[in-house]
């Protein structure tokens, strides 16, 4: 146990994974229509390379990237295009999207080989591989990863990690595919390993998986893969506080990783990193587990881009009683949303319905300055005094007081006594002092 | 009896002093300034480009801005200021605010409970707020709040401006996460309260009030007076119809300001906003 460090901060929910940690991963049934939103990753968008009425193969790439922070998107079955408009999003606005109705034959692509002697191949080409199969951060945050392959010069990487974690209560998707492609997660290893030129190899899991602890550890057994059984405390798998835990570097604020010459990639894009070399399959899919008390059979699943919801929550059996609250990803992180349309993308990890007796209506009361919310914060800002600067619309201060450095990890708002929804102030921080910075940007 | 005497020595002393010293000291200062400044509504809303009522008075008295600059004075202040600086009162146009969406709690369906801020841009930024409606007036007033004259209120999860205590100020404009307020003149009798560029019957799915792009009102008014933009009727401003258009509107969407005012109070309960 003494192999790691622990961050300051955090707090422990209820991780609520009883419900599918035990579920094996079931392929979900081929839809007849996907609704394929064409931004799923952070960056610029896509330039859509299809239109209506065109044939497509599965995994055949219908939009390439945008610019260098941007991803390419890729069929998820073989059919015809039959609509190019939008779809509506987890953040509420519509986004534009194409509809694929499927031909029944799910023919595929060949335009990818499969790169049999990736361990002889030039580590440019396994990361043009990479980029080519459109491959974004699958833990949430849907950062293009050739971008964190590519660090500028200057700024050397001797360390990856893989981020097995999953601190997100209720999510059981990594723990699921550690435990049934073991194989794939250390091949990608290797592989984003040989691309980054480094030797140091990570894989941080936290102690309440110790069956997928003990497996990884017995396969990267003589490698260079070491397996890191980390304590369990939320957010232990957000990406400076894993760097902290394992190498006890610190990410400066504002900082990326590889500042301290770190990159973290999730165990998912590490499979699906060598699915698209070994296999040649571009990312189409993705396990996502759909959970919760109303929920009739819960489970993992591994679902294309661009199934609605309500198809995954039909595959989960549907409900037995009326949920209150609908959410995209983890109970702590995930965005609440209200209708069932929306299609799964590529960082769509888990899909959580909460019961009426589980969502509490809060009505925020002042600040009672207790502190709770500073002792939480991994991040090491004071929520609590910036919650208070926000309501006063005092950005400018508010940016001053590192509103910036906040990771949207919920623990304050979990904390608070006073049920003041201190996540929800900040994103608005952030998102009025990004504003101001672009206008200043463009002036 | 003589600390009596020492201290009230020392006090009119020192008040002598004080004396000389606002004699020898004194700044010049135009006195109209003064009397400019307090014929203005002092609400230091900004609309003029100036930090605030002071700094507009003395620009004015300056002769760097005119009167008219400002939205917020009255007609009647305004010849006042003319005739202290001896200016000629331009002619101007009263303005007044518009929230561009009739969507109140009775017409215009909720997707869904919002348990958070109560603020229109913090909604904003969670599923794009609560209202199935994804253009419409989300109800938590920011604008209210940022409104110096008081003359928005949320009426049924909407805001309605009163035109008779909106200075057409703009100072709301900024604040709609929607973008939903238009400065109007204020003689404009009817207004297309809706902002929605989506198609008829996707509106009428969400918005009982909304318009639904039937182009009734294009051929009950003269040519020019509305104009299609997309599937949303505009109207113009510089050759706005008259108020009896508003009869052939099927929806409602297309109101006087007043009306749109008066007709949510006397039908709906104002609708409580809970803070949290």
């Amino acid at each position: 146990m003494a192999e790691h460090f622990l961050f300051h901060g955090g707090v422990h929910p209820d991780d609520g994974k009883s419900l599918s940690c035990h579920c094996t991963i079931q392929d979900a049934p081929l839809l007849e229509k996907y609704l394929l939103p064409l931004q799923q990753h952070i960056g610029a968008p896509p330039k859509l390379l299809v239109k209506k009425n065109d044939n497509v193969l599965r995994g055949q790439c219908i939009a390439e990237p945008g610019g260098f922070v941007s991803a390419a998107i890729h069929a998820p079955t073989s059919g015809k295009v039959t609509l190019v408009g939008e779809c509506p999003g987890a953040n509420g606005a519509s986004m534009p999207a194409i509809e694929i109705t499927s031909d029944g034959e799910d023919k595929a692509d060949q335009s990818l080989a499969p790169m049999t002697d990736w361990q002889d191949t030039d580590p440019e080409l396994l990361k043009k591989r990479i980029g080519a199969a459109g491959i974004v951060g699958m833990g949430g945050a849907a950062f293009p990863t050739l971008v964190k392959l590519s660090p500028p010069p200057g700024k050397p990487i001797d360390v990856l990690i893989l981020n097995g974690v999953e601190c997100e209560p209720c999510l059981t998707a990594d723990h699921r595919l550690m435990l049934e492609s073991p194989g794939r997660i250390i091949a990608g290893a290797q592989i984003l390993a040989r691309s980054l030129g480094l030797e140091k190899v990570y894989i941080g899991i936290e102690a309440n998986k110790p069956d997928a602890i003990r497996q990884l550890r017995d396969l990267t057994a003589n490698t260079n893969i070491k397996v890191v059984e980390l304590r369990v405390r939320y957010p232990q798998g957000a990406e400076k506080q894993l760097i902290y835990a394992i190498t006890q570097r610190k990410v400066p604020a504002g900082g990326l990783p590889m500042d301290v010459g770190c990159v973290v990639q999730n165990v998912a894009t590490a499979a699906a990193v060598a699915e698209a070399v070994i296999d040649g399959k571009p990312l189409y899919e993705r396990i996502t587990t759909v959970t919760g008390s109303p929920v009739v059979s819960p489970g993992n699943w591994r679902l294309r881009m661009g199934t609605p919801l309500s198809m995954a929550l039909e595959l989960a059996g549907g409900v037995h009683s009326d949920p209150a609250k609908l959410i995209m990803g983890g109970p702590m992180m995930g965005t609440s949303v209200y209708r069932l349309d929306i299609p799964i993308m590529k960082n769509t990890s888990g899909i959580l319905l909460l019961s009426p007796e589980e969502v509490h209506q809060f009505t925020s009361q002042a600040c009672i300055s207790c502190g709770r919310c500073v002792d939480a914060c991994p991040m090491t800002i004071m929520p609590g005094t910036l919650s208070v600067q926000i309501e006063n619309e005092a950005f400018d201060l508010a940016e001053q007081w590192n509103a910036m450095d906040c990771i949207e990890c919920g623990c304050c708002s979990y904390i608070c006594p006073a049920g003041r929804p201190l996540v929800q102030h900040l994103r608005r921080a952030k998102a009025e002092i990004l504003a101001k910075r672009r206008a200043a940007a463009q002036k | 009896m003589s600390a009596i005497m020492v201290l009230v020595l020392v006090g009119l002393g020192l008040g002598l002093l004080i004396g000389i010293a606002v004699k020898l000291f004194a700044v010049e200062t135009d006195p109209r300034i003064e009397q400019v400044e307090e014929l203005l509504p002092n609400a230091n809303c900004g609309a003029c480009g100036f930090a605030g009522c002071a700094d507009f008075a003395r620009a004015m008295v300056g002769q760097t801005a005119s009167a008219g600059q400002c939205p917020s004075t009255s007609d009647d202040a305004v010849k006042q200021i003319c005739a202290l600086l001896g200016t000629e009162a331009s002619q101007r146009t009263a303005m007044v605010a518009v929230v561009k969406c009739g969507g109140n709690a009775a017409v215009a369906q909720a997707a869904a409970h919002y348990n958070g801020i109560s603020d229109c841009r913090s909604a904003s930024l969670v599923a794009s707020g609560a209202k199935n409606c994804l253009h419409g007036c989300l109800g938590l007033g920011t604008c209210a709040r940022a409104c110096p004259f008081g003359a928005i209120e949320v009426i049924a999860g909407l805001a309605v401006v009163h035109p008779e205590l909106c200075t057409g100020c703009a100072k709301c404009v900024a604040t709609c996460p929607r973008n939903l307020i238009e400065v109007a003149p204020a003689s404009t009798p009817v207004h297309i309260l809706c902002n929605s560029p989506e198609k008829g019957a996707a509106k009428m799915k969400v918005c009982k009030a909304a318009c639904i792009g039937c182009r009734k009102c294009l051929n009950a008014g003269d040519e020019g007076q509305i104009q299609m933009a997309g599937f949303l009727a505009k109207i113009n401003y510089d050759n706005p119809p008259t108020a009896g258009i508003a009869a052939s509107c099927p929806t409602k969407c297309l109101q006087p300001v007043a009306a749109a005012a008066r007709s949510a109070q006397t039908t709906l309960e104002p609708c409580e906003v809970t803070n949290g």
